[in-house]
């Protein structure tokens, strides 16, 4: 059948069970949006305020769903606003196709108006990205693409159009995504083994070797890193854990990898980890991690890092294995399936001893005042949440000090459940991510949680809030200050607060009502549950601006580069 | 595996297409690695080409480097090469100075020395070719310097292993090197 380009694409999107794209129309992209116009009882478009919105919004739709999320834009700055996008799904691994067109073909490298090599731009934070000036290529890149955005570990690809395929017609016919892979370029990356394409097969002498050192130990630990939320195994990590009977500490990304009520979670690792957690770390004899790349912020100190040890590192990137931590042993393949051979393979250990010694710790947050007079504590903000709220209330964060106290605070119980920026730690990122978790998951109750600092940068997405009537309720911990950045200018720094007071507005409130929302400012419990009772009661999102003291900490706390149990405040 | 820094020979079978080797020279720079010499042609199969990238690094790193290039895409198989067992070599052009015959015939003896050949005579300059690992290569340079050097244009290293053994041994498409297993 005769289609053109932009038909192409959009019969691509459904093959793939495309139901909702994120995106920002433009001159070079008319002709895919007008495509979508004909589409538009197939594919909802959700039109935000601005792209980089619409590439988190993308985002927390593929963490919250598991699904690939699609995001659109035109080409030159509705590209390049996306990279902030990009480079956040690509660091936490989120299955992401960001889809954009660039100048006709003719044009390209004439620094036409609105042009930008998007590819040279998103080259190192991608997993894979492909310019098409060939509209018959163009079916077989799209179907690669989302092949690769969810195959192995997953990542973000770009797919940019030159204008005039889009227009351009040829011949198409519908595949069924299972036959993808028996045609075009896929059907050769197949043939290739490689490890970013294929899932592994995990190898059974390493699984056997794995079992005969959990046999050995006398201390194991075990770290639930984001490769088990993103294979989804978290009811096999919780049967391998109560099998071998170890303690497990949860990484950022790893929450929700396992129930946080799980009496043998030590809590968070790392530079904010919880005393059992990291000084566990510490003295175990055995680390098994699973999905973990050991970042600076859970290795803070690579050379002491475990160091009475032996380190498994258990990954589907075997260009993960050895690159921030030595380990003693490795298995590469996905978790779900390693964890599944595991499973069958052991018997019921126990490890009393060792849990006692691990359990003495404090494996809950640890906060600088409980109460406090005229503002509220984090504390009495997340215990509100946690009480008012259904348990499987999804929580999207920004970055800083909300987002750790967030993790610290909340039992997430299943995966996807938080939605955080990880390892970009990008601020601003939230509300976007909120959107996209609302709109994937309609049935749930969706909340944000942010800071005043991280809330001004996208505040701009509450106008896609309200036109789509999605009712988030967010938190504003507002401390009128940068507050991560200020509690390290008073702990190394000397105090000297360079350039992160915000005592300048906007009123949140205000904001909130000029986007036609309703919103609340509170100081008290009783004033912050009022404002919870009123939120859920509202159809439509709501804002509570929640006062909190300017010198709050996160605590515990390991200075960056430090033995991971060498706490610089307590 | 020692953490000696030396000189690391990575071969690599890509696709021959648009914007591979900058995704390739890009990785290098941004695991912060410098190019010391490298070398791309086409090879018995004219959709792939071969690259080879010589860095200055230890055995481990450039055993992490190898996984790092394996991820992308249009990469078919990546070999760290053995220096005992394979032959590296690089062409060399030198353009010396001589002003009359007497330098003439001295740079004449030089070349054949080093089996270089003269590639050019002109009245006041010629020009030799010389092939070789970096050492021979290098040898010749500092004798030339005597003379007065004009121009050094150098290829870049090629490489390949003696024997039977090839690239073409570990491919991802022949099962990518025992993958998924225990390697290290």
């Amino acid at each position: 059948m005769q289609m053109t380009g932009s038909q192409i694409l959009v019969e691509c999107l459904l093959e793939q069970g495309v139901d909702v794209v994120f995106g920002y129309p433009g001159g070079t992209i008319l002709n895919i949006y007008d495509e979508l116009y004909n589409y538009k009882d197939k594919i909802k478009h959700i039109l935000t305020s601005h792209e980089q919105g619409a590439s988190h919004a993308a985002d927390g739709y593929a963490r919250s769903t598991g699904k690939v999320g699609v995001c659109f834009a035109t080409s030159g700055p509705g590209a390049t606003n996306l990279t902030t996008g990009i480079a956040t799904a690509y660091m936490d691994s989120v299955p992401v196709v960001f889809i954009s067109c660039n100048v006709n073909d003719n044009l390209i490298g004439k620094d036409t108006f609105q042009e930008v090599d998007l590819v040279g731009i998103t080259m190192p934070i991608t997993k894979c990205n492909y310019l098409v000036k060939d509209v018959k290529k163009l079916a077989d890149v799209v179907r690669e693409a989302f092949a690769i955005a969810r195959s192995g570990r997953k990542g973000p690809v770009v797919i940019d159009i030159v204008k005039n395929v889009t227009a351009e017609t040829a011949d198409f016919e519908p595949l069924s995504i299972d036959k993808h892979s028996s045609t075009g370029r896929i059907k050769q990356l197949l043939n290739r083994s490689s490890h970013n394409f294929t899932p592994p097969t995990p190898d059974m002498s390493d699984i056997q070797k794995l079992i005969d050192l959990i046999k050995e130990s006398k201390k194991p630990l075990t770290i639930c890193g984001g490769g088990v939320i993103r294979s989804k195994a978290n009811e096999e990590i919780k049967e391998f854990v109560t099998k071998i009977d170890s303690p497990v500490a949860i990484t950022v990304m790893g929450a929700g990898g396992i129930e946080g009520r799980n009496k043998l979670v030590t809590g968070m690792i790392g530079m904010h980890g919880t005393k059992a957690s990291n000084i566990a770390c510490d003295k175990c004899d055995l680390l098994i991690s699973f999905g973990c790349r050991f970042s600076d912020r859970v290795a803070l100190n690579p050379k002491t890092f475990a160091r009475n040890a032996k380190i498994v590192q258990i990954d589907i990137d075997r260009s993960e294995i050895n690159k921030n931590v030595k380990s003693y042993h490795h298995i590469i393949g996905d978790v779900k399936k390693v964890l599944t051979l595991l499973n069958e393979n052991l018997s019921q250990l126990h490890h009393d001893e060792w849990k006692k010694e691990v359990f003495e710790y404090s494996t809950e947050t640890v906060y600088d005042e409980e109460n406090r007079n005229g503002t509220l504590t984090p504390k009495q903000i997340l215990s509100s949440i946690a009480r008012m709220l259904p348990q499987d209330t999804m929580v999207a964060t920004d970055v800083g000090q909300h987002q750790m106290w967030a993790i610290q605070h909340f039992h997430f119980d299943y995966p996807g459940q938080l939605i955080t920026s990880g390892g970009f730690g990008t601020m601003g990122f939230g509300l976007g991510a909120a959107i996209g978790a609302k709109i994937g998951n309609p049935d749930k109750a969706v909340i944000l949680i942010t800071g005043d600092g991280s809330f001004r940068m996208n505040l701009t997405e509450l106008s896609t809030v309200e036109h789509y009537n999605l009712p988030i309720i967010v938190f504003i911990f507002n401390n009128k200050v940068l507050g991560m950045v200020r509690q390290w200018q008073s702990l190394i720094y000397k105090k000297h607060y360079s350039e992160t007071m915000l005592d300048r507005g906007p009123d949140f409130v205000k904001i909130a009502n000029a986007y036609g929302l309703e919103g609340s400012r509170v100081t008290n419990v009783k004033e912050l549950e009022d404002a919870i009772n009123k939120a859920m009661n509202e159809k439509k999102a709501y804002i509570i601006d929640c006062s909190i003291y300017i010198d709050e900490m996160v605590r515990p706390m390991v200075g960056g580069g430090s033995d991971i149990n060498n706490f610089m405040v307590n | 595996m020692t953490n000696e820094v030396k000189i690391q020979t990575l071969v690599m079978l890509v696709d021959n297409e648009a914007g591979v080797l900058s995704q390739i020279t890009r990785l290098f720079s941004r695991k912060g690695y410098n190019i010391e010499t490298i070398t791309v042609g086409t090879t018995k199969d004219i959709n792939t080409s071969r690259i080879t990238i010589e860095v200055l690094t230890d055995d481990e790193k450039a055993e992490l480097l190898c996984n790092q290039i394996r991820k992308l895409f249009p990469v078919h198989s990546v070999k760290l090469i053995d220096h005992e067992n394979s032959i590296r070599r690089e062409l060399v052009f030198i353009k010396v100075k001589a002003e009359d015959s007497a330098k003439r015939n001295e740079i004449i003896q030089i070349a054949n020395i080093f089996r270089a050949n003269i590639i050019d005579v002109s009245i006041g300059a010629l020009t030799l070719v010389v092939i070789g690992d970096g050492t021979k290569t290098a040898a010749i340079e500092k004798i030339l310097d005597e003379y007065e050097v004009l121009e050094i244009v150098r290829t870049g290293i090629v490489a390949i292993e003696r024997g039977l053994k090839t690239i073409y041994d570990e491919t991802k498409e022949k099962g990518e090197f025992n993958y998924g297993k225990n390697v290290l």
